[in-house]
């Protein structure tokens, strides 16, 4: 009903990439990490990357259903860091670029990183300012062709490999949000230090890395749109990065439900397999019931993007309800594997600790009830 | 070099295949259908030999229309042209009624390799391929491993295995030579290559189409008749051995082995 031949096609390219160049690897992934320039060369090569931008930086100039499909079918991955470094370079890093970004800095850096050449990270958190981003610390001064960068950045997904980050920093101290401005940052530049890889509950094959500037010096032309305006930008760009997160999420509630009911299914307890309990079936039909909720409110936003329509509210509805889904879907999951659950050697245990993430990162459950209470003018 | 590729589309591995209520074909209705593997080397090879040499390939497929997404799959790889043997009274046709109509809509085309999958993974019959190699009347070459087109292109060594051991054939060209797992990794339908799929020709092609008269195709011409489909008996449950030590345990297991399934 949605989708054509050619949206078919890339649903079995994606498929079998996640099959057969990240699934039998993730384990491995999960004791060290990704290898993101090897992976993403790959990915660029097949044209992943840049699946709806300009043709002219690489990109397919393809609309949004392609771009839905390749995010369902990355919701397939056994490991959520793998789609999350993936998104961080397709949906979180580079939007702003090619859609705010000056040719220079569109064929400097937004080509390499669709290509598969470069590897990205978003950076706006900061150990001062997470949910509340305009009180960010990290300053940028403008000094005749340069800025010069001094703060830290936390929590920066690919932070370890990346060859530039996208940055948002402050560039006066008035108050309010026309006081920030959105950077590249290539990460060979002198006074870019990565302090270290993060060690996390989840997420494990994901670099997580904590950054500082000293005096980092970089190109005036690296700024991307107008000083002042970083702040809206970013807001624009994490649009892109909470759609990026929905189809992942009701692919990879489903992925858990499907495991589940295989265990429950030869489980025997009290002499019956477990899925002979009403109980465990009607959890599992709620949850059904509200990942095609989800579903189909990611397709209204899809059309909603096609149509050119501002879909903020929607995105922002998605997100909260993905973080609430993927957490509740994994948890009880786990507990209908019981203790098997709690045993690393179980996918479901690793998508537990994995799919905690949603409801905080990319702007926490309560941050987005805060957008959405605020355009409903509550 | 010019190269046809044969192309059978067969439901996909991961499909639970149920056998219809007439016990003699499958449901269809559920089955996701997918490039037979093995024809997936063949593709693979050929594209390999056009980069090295340059020519067309040329992909030959034939059945319903679902059949095209096959193709164009084939085409997306970086095939060049796809025909589609496509018509209602082919339904049912055994592998020599199938042969009979691929040699008919290539027999003319200007080929110097033809390239098919050593078996589709749907019947296991294996047979086309050096059917259709019969009837053009050049040589068949099956289960190649390895494909090595001469400088001068004008023959072809292939490696086949046998027990353990490497068969090394050479032959002239033309020739038809079936893909055996191990030949080659098959590249990823690219997201250029499938948007570019659409715009390269794809041909079909019925029976009249190709000067055949309908009435030596489908079920009812079949030299091999199906007479009846049966699932393979379920797997019995397994056996534990129970022991209080490995000594009692590997004792357990060769009695067993012994006087139950009576190997040793
Ligand atoms: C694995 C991982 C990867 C990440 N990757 C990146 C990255 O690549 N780039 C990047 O910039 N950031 C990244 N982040 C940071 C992430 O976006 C932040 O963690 C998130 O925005 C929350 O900020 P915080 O951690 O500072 O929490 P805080 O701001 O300290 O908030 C703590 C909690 O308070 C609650 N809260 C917040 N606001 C309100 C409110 N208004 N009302 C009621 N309760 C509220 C929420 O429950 C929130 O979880 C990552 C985080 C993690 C864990």
């Amino acid at each position: 009903m949605y989708f054509n031949e050619d949206h078919n096609a890339l649903r079995a390219t994606v498929k079998r990439f996640v099959d057969k160049e990240i699934n039998p690897y993730v384990d491995d992934w999960e004791q060290s990490n990704v290898p993101l320039h090897d992976l993403f060369k790959k990915m660029g090569d097949l044209g992943l990357l840049g699946i709806t931008y300009d043709p002219k930086y690489g990109g397919q100039g393809l609309d949004y259903w392609f771009d839905l499909v390749f995010l369902e079918e990355l919701g397939h991955c056994k490991a959520d860091g793998v789609p999350m470094a993936i998104g961080v370079q397709t949906h979180m890093a580079t939007p702003a670029i090619h859609e705010f970004g000056s040719e220079y800095l569109k064929e400097t850096y937004l080509k390499p990183a669709v290509a598969g050449d470069m590897v990205t990270a978003i950076g706006v958190t900061e150990p001062e300012a997470g949910s509340d981003v305009a009180s960010l610390l990290t300053r940028a001064v403008k000094d005749g062709d340069s800025y010069v960068i001094n703060g830290s950045k936390r929590f920066i997904t690919n932070g370890c490999q990346a060859d530039y980050v996208t940055l948002l920093a402050r560039t006066s101290d008035d108050p309010g949000y026309h006081s920030f401005g959105l950077f590249v940052v290539p990460t060979k530049t002198p006074g870019f230090v990565v302090n270290k890889k993060l060690d996390k509950m989840g997420m494990r094959c994901s670099d997580t890395a904590e950054l500082f500037f000293d005096d980092m010096r970089i190109p005036a032309e690296n700024l991307i749109g107008e000083e002042g305006e970083g702040f809206i930008i970013q807001m624009k760009q994490f649009q892109h990065e909470r759609f990026y997160a929905l189809p992942g999420a009701y692919v990879s509630a489903r992925d858990m439900i499907d495991m589940t009911v295989e265990y429950i299914r030869q489980r025997k307890v009290f002499g019956k397999p477990l899925i002979a309990k009403q109980v465990l079936r009607h959890r599992l039909a709620e949850w059904v019931t509200q990942l095609e909720c989800l579903k189909q409110l990611t397709y209204h936003i899809v059309r909603m993007k096609m149509e050119g329509l501002d879909a903020t509210r929607e995105i922002t509805m998605g997100k909260l309800f993905a973080g609430d889904l993927v957490f509740n879907v994994a948890h009880g999951c786990l507990q209908m594997w019981g203790g098997m659950g709690y045993m690393n050697e179980t996918l479901i245990s690793r998508k537990f600790r994995d799919s905690r993430l949603l409801s905080i990162g990319g702007g926490a459950n309560e941050v987005m009830l805060e957008v959405i209470a605020k355009l409903e003018g509550f | 070099m010019n190269i046809i590729v044969l192309l059978k589309q067969v439901p996909d591995t991961e499909t639970q295949i149920k056998i219809a209520p007439d016990g003699k074909s499958i449901v269809t209705d559920d089955i996701k259908w997918i490039m037979n593997p093995y024809d997936e080397f063949g593709v693979e090879e050929a594209l390999r030999i056009k980069e090295k040499f340059g020519g067309e390939v040329t992909v030959v497929g034939l059945g319903p229309k679902r059949v095209t997404e096959s193709i164009r799959t084939a085409l997306a790889m970086g095939a060049d042209k796809g025909i589609l043997i496509t018509d209602d009274a082919l339904e049912g046709s055994d592998s020599l009624a199938v042969a009979k109509a691929i040699t008919a809509a290539v027999k003319d085309l200007d080929y110097d390799l033809i390239f098919t999958g050593q078996r589709g993974i749907d019947d296991d019959m294996g047979v086309v391929g050096a059917s259709v190699a019969e009837l053009l009347g050049i040589p068949n070459i099956s289960l190649g491993i390895k494909v090595e087109i001469s400088e001068d292109q004008k023959t072809v060594t292939v490696n086949r295995p046998v027990e353990g051991q490497t068969l090394v054939i050479e032959s002239s060209l033309p020739a038809l030579i079936t893909a055996q797992k191990g030949l080659n990794e098959p590249r990823y339908a690219s997201l250029p290559g499938i948007m570019k799929a659409k715009r390269k020709p794809l041909e079909e092609k019925s029976l009249a189409d190709l000067g055949l008269d309908a009435s030596e195709f489908g079920t009812e011409a079949r030299k091999v008749k199906i007479l009846e489909l049966t699932p393979p008996p379920e797997r019995a449950a397994g056996k534990i051995i129970e022991g209080e030590t490995p000594q009692e345990k590997a004792a357990e297991l060769a009695r067993l082995l012994h006087e139950e399934a009576k190997v040793l």
